[in-house]
């Protein structure tokens, strides 16, 4: 379960030079909650292609069992790219306050 | 015996960083460095000295191979001075952040305009806030023990931060002076290889010099910050080694003629030799003259500074370079606000000298004498005063 970013660690036990010594632990951080934005997808609509799995740069798109692409929105930035590269129109941004 | 030789100090420095086994040195030329790196270089190509020789197209890129080939658990060496050093200032504050030991002399010289090959302090001065530990060499055989001292303390497991050791452009650099070289086993001796905390190492990925969003910078600057500030018992404590191997005797602060001492002149470098003939000439007069000079800037030894001026009535800070717009150059705004809160206090007097290259002579230093002794500061933005400069 991703959690909140607040203030990690006392210095003291920051490892040396600030290094992340588990990579890839961005993955237990929402690291997507300053998002302005967030994709709807129009199952309808949507081939099922994969190219928003593709484009994603946050690599936050994962298959479901239906073989459709679900956005895991703990990580996504909101930047709308799938919703650029969607060759059928079936992701629409929709603001986070609406 | 040890040998003592006659050899140029750029040699001497390239021999010692031979004998600390370096593995990787990555370096531009620029004078008044270049004697450095050229002579590695050659010990590189003779074979006497197995080590990669990186000639990088940039002092920005020189200081990035440092850095990489520190974070992969190399020993590290390279040399700049003036726009080289300017030029490295962004990758600086990475290398000592990321808690790399990478050691490099910088033979001082003037940063341009107008282009001066010559030497002052302007360079380092600028680079004051890059959180390396940084030396000064007064001679020879200062700049050629201190760079044993920086691997030794650069690579101590309660350090793991960079050093720049401080040479005067020419005046050290291409002088041949009387050097006492040291033995392979000497070496050996104080100082062992390299162990590595934190690695580049495919079997055991980290990631190094991450972002740092604003929940972890603080700390993660704060870290930076106590590692600096507590390397200094490593510095004084690697010097105390150095004495029990060697044989020489070094220390944050240095005294010179300072007992009964009314007037303290207090230096950084090779003008320091001078300074201690010029308080030979006005002992020899009568006057009770000693000299302070500062042999470890970064971090700043406040106490050793403080015990070595308290009994002065007034101490006469020459600097090599101006800070732009401050009240007075960096080494006097430095001890000023030192001692602000000391109960006890001499007075301060502050000077500008031997900007890019000009000489200052011993009479330079009678001249600041007379200053004190008059009680007669100009008046004015700032606290010191030009000496040699043409004004009429």
């Amino acid at each position: 379960m991703a959690k909140k970013i607040e203030a990690i660690a006392s210095w003291k036990d920051l490892p040396l030079g600030c290094v992340i010594a588990q990579p890839g632990n961005a993955r237990e951080f929402l690291t997507g909650d300053w998002r302005t934005q967030h994709p709807v997808l129009d199952k309808d609509k949507c081939i099922r292609c994969g190219r928003c799995w593709i484009y994603c740069p946050e690599a936050a798109y994962s298959e479901n069992e239906e073989g459709f692409f679900v956005c895991d929105l703990n990580y996504c930035k909101g930047c709308g790219i799938c919703a650029q590269e969607c060759p059928v129109g079936a992701i629409t941004m929709v603001l986070d306050s609406d | 015996m040890p040998k003592r030789v006659g050899m140029e100090v750029s040699i001497a420095i390239a021999e010692a960083v031979k004998l600390c086994d370096v593995d990787v040195i990555s370096a531009y030329p620029i004078t008044p460095q270049t004697h450095i790196v050229e002579h590695l270089s050659e010990l590189v190509a003779n074979g006497e000295l197995d080590a990669e020789f990186i000639p990088v197209e940039s002092e920005h890129t020189a200081m990035s191979v440092a850095v990489g080939a520190s974070a992969s658990g190399a020993r590290v060496y390279t040399a700049t001075a003036a726009q080289g050093l300017a030029l490295m200032h962004e990758i600086l504050f990475i290398a000592s952040s990321m808690r790399l030991p990478i050691v490099m002399t910088v033979a001082n010289r003037a940063l341009s305009a107008p282009i001066s090959i010559w030497n002052d302090h302007s360079d380092i001065m600028a680079e004051r806030d890059i959180a390396w530990i940084q030396t000064f060499a007064i001679n020879g055989q200062e700049a050629y023990d201190l760079t044993f001292h920086a691997f030794k303390v650069a690579e101590d497991e309660r350090v793991q931060l960079p050093v720049v050791v401080n040479i005067d452009g020419f005046t050290l650099s291409h002088v041949i002076e009387p050097i006492e070289l040291t033995e392979k086993e000497l070496v050996d001796k104080y100082l062992p290889p390299r162990k590595t905390i934190l690695t580049l190492h495919p079997d055991k990925p980290v990631t190094m010099g991450p972002v740092g969003i604003p929940e972890v910078y603080t700390e993660a600057r704060r870290q930076l910050e106590v590692a600096l500030l507590n390397s200094k018992a490593v510095v004084i404590e690697a010097w105390k080694d150095f004495a029990k191997v060697f044989g020489r005797e070094y220390h944050p602060i240095e005294k010179y003629r300072t007992e009964d001492a009314e007037v303290i002149f207090i230096t950084m470098g090779s003008i320091t030799e001078t300074a201690m003939q010029a308080v030979d000439k006005l002992r020899d007069k009568g006057e009770r003259v000693g000299l302070v000079y500062i042999r470890l800037w970064r971090p700043f030894p406040h106490d050793e500074f403080y015990n070595a001026i308290k009994q002065a009535k007034a101490i006469a800070v020459l600097d090599r370079a101006i800070s732009y717009g401050a009240n007075a150059g960096p080494v006097y705004t430095e001890i000023r606000s030192s001692l602000y809160d000391r109960r006890k206090r001499p007075a301060i007097y502050g000077f500008v000298a031997g900007l890019g290259g000009r000489d200052i002579s011993a009479e330079r230093f009678f001249e600041m004498f007379e200053v004190i002794k008059s009680g007669k500061m100009p008046e004015g933005p700032t606290q010191y005063l030009h000496l040699d400069v043409k004004e009429d």
